[in-house]
């Protein structure tokens, strides 16, 4: 793991050094709060928890998480500074690695400062704290794995948008997958099983598990396992592109 | 040191390595020259363990770039072409953060961090944002980073590629200071560089070595080798060129355009390349014709490479 440090903490500091994060950091709060209140009639549900905060966020991180993710590869190669990167004496994965963990760090700074959320739900009633760090952890977990297929979209191209483009469709299908209508419409022509199946593959299935306070492990590890397949993905996609 | 054998790259039909071969030892520093594209950068990238060689292999201080890219990286210091950088750095903040990559750490760092700025002269702006530099100071920052681990090989890609002639000089200069304890190899395409810093060259066109020698060797390929250019007083050109000619260590004469008044410059190339100044100076002495200049030509680099560069194309 030699590199891994200062790669991960260039990394990181790349982040704060540019107004992106700040303007990231807002638009990421902005849109929590708008959708709890607002979307998801937060007051209105007369409930002290954080089950409305969270229902929105497989499909906020659809477009925020590759937004961060979109620069970690494509931002390299655009300015010829993956160059450097890649002859220093360190192993690709590491670097691989040390990228994600900087902006997965980013991203859960950013998750963090939605603790008003907490004090809300806590000064409005007595909710059950239990479920909010589980949902938390589930979140986190989940936006790891978003980030994931952002940085193996960016080591597929030079150009942003187009990483940003393709992570948004994959994210999409991951998301879709375990969407109430689908499965519905699934159960309607084959048996259950098949509708079963197919959801276990998506992202909403996994992190509705967990932000009922009920951390399976099977949970852990679909997360756990998209992170590490997709950076696996993501160390191949490098190689490949310095062969030809 | 620095082993190739028959190292080849192919982007899909494009050839652009074809079969380089060539050793630098410690204390040379072999000037790689070519045209754009004509394969210098993708040599330099397979030897970096960039990319990976499509045939062929090559050994560095012993490691093979195939089997321990790691180590061979480890030896190497590499300033890439056009030098990048991280642009929302700090130039000193750089420094350190190549420096603990490569495995440094406290008082060590900070020692290596300050000799390499003193060695490349960026004191003043070490603590400035690689994004507000000029590309010259880029261009030293990047120096800078390849020489922080005290590397026994240097790779350089256009290191003084966007620089003035002050820091051409300079930059030159520290290579030439280096050279002694280390193995480099440079690219560039200013010819003068090549005889002002390297102790060998080779000419390499649309990925094929087409020269291989020191400057001087190459020098002597030259149309030029040898020929000794000199202007004189003289009443009737004619006569004169017609006298030179007739001299049997002459090869042919030529006229070379003269703006001053009464003076004739003739350019006088020599049967077989030899040496004919001593020569031509008893001839023109036993005529008694006053000389306004004399010069001989060892060669000319430019000419060379034009030579071996167009003609491989066709």
């Amino acid at each position: 793991m030699n590199g891994f440090y200062p790669i991960f903490k260039r990394e990181l500091l790349a982040y704060f050094r540019s107004p992106v994060a700040y303007v990231f950091i807002i638009i990421f709060l902005a849109a929590n709060a708008g959708c709890t209140f607002f979307l998801g009639n937060f007051y209105n549900s007369q409930q002290a928890s954080l089950e409305i905060f969270f229902l929105f966020h497989p499909w906020l991180y659809l477009f925020l998480i590759p937004a961060v993710g979109m620069r970690l590869w494509a931002e390299e190669r655009r300015t010829g500074t993956g160059e450097l990167l890649l002859t220093f004496p360190v192993r690709l994965t590491t670097t691989v690695f040390a990228k994600f963990f900087a902006a997965w760090l980013f991203i859960g700074i950013s998750l963090l400062l939605t603790f008003p959320m907490i004090l809300t739900v806590n000064f409005l009633g007595s909710p059950d704290n239990g479920p909010i760090v589980t949902g938390y952890l589930g979140s986190f977990l989940m936006a790891g794995s978003y980030l994931a297929i952002a940085s193996f979209t960016s080591a597929l191209t030079k150009n942003q948008v187009i990483s940003f483009i393709l992570s948004v469709n994959i994210c999409l299908v991951l998301v879709l997958l375990g969407w109430g209508v689908l499965s519905e419409s699934l159960n309607a022509i084959f048996p259950v099983w098949i509708s079963d199946f197919v959801s276990q593959f998506s992202f909403t299935t996994h992190f509705d598990a967990i932000r009922r306070g009920v951390v399976d492990l099977r949970d852990l590890i679909y997360f756990v396992s998209i992170i590490v397949i997709m950076l696996m993905l993501n160390v191949v996609v490098l190689e490949s592109h310095k062969a030809s | 040191m620095i082993r190739v054998q028959a190292l080849s790259k192919n982007f899909n039909n494009f050839q652009a390595v074809d079969q380089v071969s060539f050793e630098v030892q410690r204390g040379e520093v072999l000037g790689f020259l070519g045209p754009n594209g004509a394969g210098k950068s993708t040599t330099m990238k397979m030897l970096t363990c960039f990319i990976p060689p499509s045939s062929g292999t090559a050994d560095i201080c012993g490691f093979s770039i195939l089997d321990n890219p790691l180590q061979v990286r480890a030896q190497i210091g590499y300033l890439p072409e056009s030098a990048p950088s991280y642009d929302e750095m700090l130039v000193g903040e750089f420094l350190r953060f190549v420096g603990e990559i490569r495995g440094y750490s406290g008082k060590e760092l900070q020692r290596r961090v300050s000799v390499v700025i003193e060695m490349t002269a960026l004191g003043d702006v070490k603590d400035q944002m690689i994004e507000t530099l000029s590309k010259g100071f880029r261009q030293r920052t990047s120096l800078a980073q390849a020489l922080i681990h005290d590397p026994p090989v240097l790779i350089l890609d256009e290191p003084t590629d966007g620089l003035d002639p002050n820091q051409k000089h300079e930059v030159r200069s520290l290579i030439k200071d280096m050279s002694e304890e280390r193995t480099i190899l440079i690219s560039t395409h200013i010819l003068e560089e090549v005889e002002s810093v390297c102790t060998r060259a080779m000419i390499i066109s649309a990925g094929k070595v087409v020269g291989y020698g020191t400057p001087d060797e190459l020098m002597s390929q030259s149309l030029y080798r040898n020929s000794v250019t000199v202007s004189v007083n003289a009443a009737d050109p004619t006569q004169l060129l017609k006298d030179f000619n007739e001299l049997d260590f002459i090869y042919s004469v030529e006229r070379v355009p003269e703006k001053r008044d009464g003076v004739i410059t003739m350019r006088l190339y020599p049967q077989k390349k030899e040496s004919i100044a001593l020569q031509v100076e008893k001839y023109i002495f036993a005529q008694n014709m006053p000389i306004e200049n004399f010069n001989v030509d060892r060669g000319r680099l430019d000419e060379v490479f034009r030579e071996l560069t167009t003609t491989d194309q066709q």
